[in-house]
């Protein structure tokens, strides 16, 4: 028959408000709906059934669900940053001036070209992409990808950064109910009565779930049920909250829509909730499934419970003349709302020998025709439904007639919502007499304390009819997994198990012949249950027709696995505030407004960030290096070093614990010297390093790298805590209490003299490797005479808060010293210049310090430190370890860092055999050439000997094998 | 526009010294009486947090730093105990509003709502360590200084105005 | 996502307040013990189905270290007690023994 208007019925309409008209946007038609409507609703309301293509096969799809577990109808919506695909029409409430598209289609919903996949259907079988795409070879390349990527994906991912804005929150509550309908509400109500904080959790805007559509006086009885939760202080009912996973130790994820396609409002679009519950109450309800009868997929095609919903709710219908089609007496309910809203209701076709219950009769004391025994054998139309053909239930579908209609409403039963039941491990068990999977409460999900976590209610526990006074007494459920019984391949081809993917019944056949026992398998191999909607419709129906195949009961299936999230999320909801500026927090020394001021090139370091360099003017970052070191070579420079790590050790067993924690002998050091110390983990790799400080007899400061301070004090509260708590140790990580300056070069102490100082910097009162107190230029300080450079250096350390003012007091008495600012990689080139190896340049976590030639900051008067015995190993004390050298290149390029020193043997693959790498490399400002530093194999006595570093580009580069210290071998610059 | 949840402002001019020891010795130290586990007690101006078993947080005005540190220093002197300033290696920020639960709860998995006044709670805020506990108002919250914009800046995001965690 | 309660400041922190140290109550091998014994504190963890005492350090609050006894299977937690504790306390014994009667601290918990 045709497909004729009015969709919009006359009356009724629950939801709706007839007198709000909304405009939005369709693939660029402008459309009307009302305010209430869902945009599935609205689009109905105007004749667009058709919503949707298919994923595999392109076939035309309207809306089957009506809710979360909407397979078909998903869209495009949105525009620019706020484009978002695959919504479900079902549960996306209209807004005004919303703009859709359909999606999976091409060039429109109306005229797709890839349909033509349906005609190739008998050649697209299951696993058709793993068999069909390995041969030949160049194909795959060439053919078959680009062709599968184009027509892959549902939807197209966003190209715009998501304008709105997220956030997360905490929540506790003793006892959370997921589910407002009737019987989360009434366990809301019971478990309040114990007087501990109780949170209900509703996916919709609307409470009641589907008690007011399907009982007479469901409504009062939602409201009844409200005002009285309201009425509790200590109950919190929160909807468009859909809990989307349940994990560890009552752990459940929800998300809160604030602001969903209102983005004016000014205030976060969405809230990720991480809710602790005591207890949590899954009131999930059922979700309806379909019927597998042939061309179940047309569009008008639907689930008698959505149909029914569209109409009460929403005020409109998918057809003038509706067929039911069911195995059930819930799905009379359908017939009778549509018998009210004035519908023609053409039959009901009731794959049950009888149907004797009271929504039978009174579907039968309407004058409607109910065809027991009966089946649908197969749908007519394309684009929308035309009529049904009938057939027996058991037999192999010969017609026996044909009823014309433009929907059909169909149910197959009703499946339990069991996944947040089942996400942390609740198992299922089958129930036989209503045909479905229902939680096992003697297996729930297990809390902290060993006992059961969650416990389901209502129809979420396969307690179908849950409304208690509301409900008529129904005859029981027939399963029926085929329609009809016997229907031969050619029917059972054009059964649609999983509408979003297409996969058929004959699909899941196919895999069960090819040896697909187990259902997890089947659902790789064939697709099932992979689409957005995750199986909420397909699941059950697939595992049984595998049964069947399988000739085994259903839980001997049994089920996939159920995985959070529920729904999908967005991304930017998980991220939530962790965007932009706040993604991770950003470390500032006292200085760093400074050094932003004065040009500073970032350096990432940890979540520090450094200056890398000062940008003068036009200059680049290489000029800007080599101006500073320069600068420091001849001057004076400074380095903002307040990021390194300070942490103070104390106590009378300080010292003892110092020589396990350092490679060097820490307890003879001077009360007044500083010491350079190794810090190796116990497998006995250089973890870190730095110069540490005797304060006192009994208290020692220990510098780490930037990115060491937290792990080392970590490490060392670590040992103390865990091995050696009868120490008497105290250590406190006083890194942030300090701003650290380092002054070098040659005038840097002219420069600190004329700071006015109590602290006497003369060469014989403050000799190298020296510390001592005061104050400088009015500002308490400690001045460290240590030298990373190899010039002259002070690192002087003060009260954070007054970094900066020493900082510019420096630069104002430096000015004609020609006084720079130097940054880290300045500091790099440096050190390198000077042979002196860094964290994370020369180490990589498989290092010793003897690959470094540290041996002489490794005691060996100590029985014992961290790392020593692992030092022993055979591996570590193996002659052929690669170690330190420094390299020269030999036609004057500068090495690329990380470059391997291949030698001209050949390995089992047929590779060269390396011998060396390449750990820092830098041109030196300073010599005005490249220096570099490497781990060559028995590097040390290879001296002069040059080495082969094959490119990746081709040809290779070479370098000879040198001392690692570059610049002034004999240290004299340390004096100034 | 509706108001922010809850007005952010930074605090200066406070003093912190860190105090490892036996905590009783160190109450007695500075004449006030030890904190209970996990509490934040306040004598006149000067507060005392207990940190861990082994570590509590005097927190005072700027101004009285320097001589409680000497005086400290001195009295603990012959016991294993360890007193550092931390005064600058700190930031404070004061959440204050009738809805500052809110803010805390949407960046510390803590249940603001119920902490009890007296409370010191170490957990982290967003990303960051914190420690928080309740003021007249609201909450005050301690964090390092590296990290103040941070603080700043989540903060105030969690503070926009209308996003409040109440049913809607 | 676990919780535990620290037994040093009783909060009841969650995992990201908390930082994983993998098994308990090793006995550090130092110079002098053999390549075996030194190979077996260094790299043999156990990775148990079933009772697990681990070491956690409650990072995000008092910075202690502690030992939780909890299952990998089911995640109960059976209790938590403070690191410096060469072997697990009576009580927490008693409270794995309650929920898994055949387990033995010397074979499935602790190293020799």
């Amino acid at each position: 028959m045709t497909h004729v208007p009015p969709f919009r019925l006359p009356r009724g309409g629950r939801l709706i408000d007839r007198s709000d008209q909304l405009g939005f946007r369709f693939d660029g038609r402008h459309l009307r709906g009302l305010r209430g409507d869902t945009l599935a609703s609205a689009l109905m309301a105007n004749g667009q059934m058709m919503m949707g293509r298919s994923f595999k096969y392109h076939r035309p799809r309207g809306p089957v669900a009506s809710g979360a577990e909407e397979p078909n109808a998903l869209l495009g919506l949105g525009q620019g940053g706020r484009f978002e695909p695959n919504q479900r029409a079902t549960t996306t409430a209209l807004v005004a001036g919303m703009v859709t598209r359909s999606q999976n289609c091409w060039p429109s919903l109306d005229a797709d070209i890839g349909a033509v996949n349906g005609w190739l259907a008998p050649f697209l079988p299951a696993g058709f992409y793993y068999k069909t795409f390995i041969h030949p070879r160049p194909f795959w390349k060439h053919v078959f990808e680009p062709v599968i990527r184009r027509s892959a994906g549902l939807g197209r991912a966003p190209t715009d950064p998501d304008p709105d804005r997220y956030e997360q929150a905490y929540g506790f509550a003793d006892v959370v109910v997921v589910g407002g309908g009737i019987a989360g509400l009434r366990a809301a109500r019971d478990a309040a009565a114990d007087g501990g904080t109780v949170t209900v959790l509703e996916q919709s805007p609307h409470w009641g779930g589907r008690t007011p559509v399907d009982h007479a006086g469901g409504q009062a009885a939602i409201d009844a049920l409200l005002s009285e939760l309201r009425a509790m202080p200590h109950v919190t009912l929160r909807r468009n909250c859909m809990a989307t996973g349940l994990y560890d130790h009552g752990y459940l994820i929800a998300r809160e829509a604030l602001a969903d396609h209102d983005p004016n409002q000014g205030i976060p679009r969405q809230r990720l909730w991480r809710i602790r519950a005591g207890r949590v109450i899954t009131a999930t309800g059922a979700l309806e499934r379909p019927l597998s009868f042939a061309c179940n997929d047309v569009p008008g095609v639907m689930l008698a419970s959505a149909m029914r919903d569209f109409i009460d709710l929403h005020g409109v219908t998918p057809g003038q003349r509706i067929v039911v089609a069911t195995n059930n007496d819930d799905a009379y309910r359908t017939a009778l709302i549509a018998a009210d809203a004035g519908l023609d209701v053409a039959a009901i076709v009731d794959a049950r020998p009888q149907a004797t219950g009271d929504l039978p009769r009174a579907v039968r004391d309407r004058g409607i025709e109910v065809l027991t025994g009966s089946a649908i054998a197969k749908v007519k139309g394309r684009r929308h439904v035309e009529a049904i053909a009938v057939c027996d239930q058991n037999g192999g579908g010969a017609i026996t007639r044909t009823v014309e209609c433009d929907a059909v409403a169909m149910s197959g039963g009703w499946s339990p919502v069991v996944h947040l039941y089942s996400h942390c491990g609740g198992k299922l068990t089958w129930d036989e007499g209503q045909a479905l999977f229902r939680p096992d409460p003697d297996r729930p999900p297990l809390g902290a304390d060993g006992q059961g976590i969650a416990q389901a209610v209502g129809a979420a526990n396969g307690d179908l009819r849950c409304a208690g006074d509301l409900e008529r007494a129904e005859g029981a459920t027939m399963p029926v997994w085929v329609m009809p019984a016997r229907a031969p391949h050619k029917l059972r081809a054009k059964m649609w198990l999983d509408f979003q993917n297409d996969v058929k019944v004959t699909d899941v056949e196919l895999a069960a012949r090819e040896g697909y026992a187990s259902v997890e398998h089947t659902k790789r191999y064939t697709t099932l249950g992979m689409a957005t909607d995750q199986g909420k419709l397909s699941n059950i129906n697939g595992l049984a027709v595998l049964s069947g195949a399988l000739d085994q009961p259903i839980p001997a299936t049994g089920t996939t696995t159920f995985r959070p999230p529920y729904t999908p999320l967005t991304l930017a909801t998980i991220a939530a505030d962790a965007r932009g500026e706040a993604f991770q927090p950003l470390r500032k020394t006292p200085m760093h407004g400074w050094h932003e001021a004065h040009g500073a090139s970032w350096d990432p370091v940890g979540h520090w960030r450094r200056p890398y360099a000062y940008l003068q003017g036009a200059e680049d970052r290489e000029a800007a290096v080599a101006r500073e070191i320069l600068a420091v070579r001849k001057g004076v420079g400074t380095l903002d070093a307040s990021t390194l790590g300070k942490i103070v050790v104390k106590g009378p067993d300080a010292g003892r614990f110092m020589d396990m924690m350092y490679t060097n002998m820490m307890s003879t050091l001077k009360v007044g010297r500083c010491r350079y110390g190794l810090m190796c983990s116990e497998n006995g790799f250089l973890m870190d390093d730095g110069v540490v400080a005797r304060l006192s007899d009994d208290t020692w400061l220990c510098h780490t790298t930037t990115g060491g301070a937290d792990r080392i004090h970590a490490h060392m509260e670590d040992w103390l805590q865990c091995e050696w708590w009868d120490w008497k140790v105290f250590t406190a990580n006083l890194t942030e209490q300090y701003a650290q300056i380092a002054v070098a070069g040659p005038q840097a102490r002219t420069l600190l003299e004329r700071l006015n100082g109590s602290i006497d910097l003369s060469a014989d009162a403050l000799p190298f490797m020296a510390w001592a107190e005061g104050d400088l230029a009015g500002i308490p300080a400690r001045i460290f005479r240590i030298s990373f450079s190899g010039e002259l250096s002070f690192e002087i350390a003060v009260p954070a808060s007054r970094g900066l003012e020493l900082w510019e007091k420096l630069h104002d008495a430096g000015r004609d010293l020609g006084i720079a600012p130097y940054g880290t990689e300045a500091m790099h080139v440096m050190r390198a210049e000077k042979g002196f190896i860094m964290i994370g340049d020369e180490t990589d976590g498989t290092i010793i310090p003897q690959d470094l030639g540290l041996d002489w900051a490794i005691s060996k008067k100590k029985a014992d430190y961290i790392g020593k015995r692992a030092q022993r190993r055979l591996h570590m004390v193996d002659g052929g370890r690669w170690k330190l050298v420094g390299l020269e290149s030999v036609d004057g390029r500068v090495l690329p860092d990380g470059a391997y020193a291949a030698t001209d043997k050949v390995n089992g693959n047929g590779q060269r055999v390396t011998e060396g790498r390449v750990t820092s490399s830098y041109h030196s400002p300073t010599l005005d050439r490249p220096i570099a530093m490497g781990l060559v194999r028995h590097g040390p006595s290879r001296m002069g000997q040059v080495l082969d570093f094959p490119m990746p580009s081709g040809g290779s580069m070479k370098a000879r094998i040198v001392d690692p210290v570059f610049y002034d071998k004999e240290g004299s610059r340390l004096n100034g | 526009m509706a108001e922010q949840l809850a007005r952010i402002t930074e605090v200066h001019d406070l003093g912190m010294i860190a105090l490892r020891g036996d905590l009783d010795a160190i109450a007695a130290a500075l004449g006030m009486a030890a904190p209970d586990r996990t509490s934040i007690a306040t004598e006149g101006d000067r507060m005392l947090g207990w940190m861990s078993p082994d570590e509590a947080l005097l927190i005072l005005p700027a101004a009285s730093r320097a001589a409680d540190l000497s005086r400290l220093t001195e009295a603990l002197a012959d016991r294993h105990a360890l007193v550092a300033d931390v005064s600058d290696a700190r930031a404070v920020f004061d959440v204050i509003g009738p809805h500052a639960d809110d803010v805390i709860a949407k960046l510390a998995p803590i249940d603001a709502g119920t902490m009890p006044a007296g409370h010191l709670r170490r957990t982290r805020l967003a990303q960051v360590a914190a420690a928080i506990w309740r003021i007249e108002g609201g909450f005050r919250v301690i964090g390092f200084r590296s990290v103040a914009d941070y603080m700043r800046l989540v903060l105030a995001n969690a503070a926009i105005p209308g996003s409040g965690l109440g049913p809607r | 996502m676990l919780i535990l309660t620290c037994p040093h400041c009783g909060i009841k922190a969650e995992e990201t307040e908390l930082h994983n140290g993998g098994e308990a109550h090793l006995k550090r091998m130092g110079p002098g013990s053999s390549d075996e014994a030194f190979e077996d504190y260094m790299f043999a963890r156990k990775n148990p189905r079933g009772v697990h005492l681990e070491r956690w350090r409650h990072v995000f609050g008092c910075n202690k270290w502690f030992i939780a006894a909890r299952c990998t299977m089911t995640l109960q937690v059976f209790g938590t007690y403070p690191a410096q504790t060469p072997a697990p306390p009576d009580h927490i014994v008693q409270a794995i023994r309650a929920a898994r009667p055949d387990w033995n601290p010397t074979e499935e918990g602790v190293s020799e």
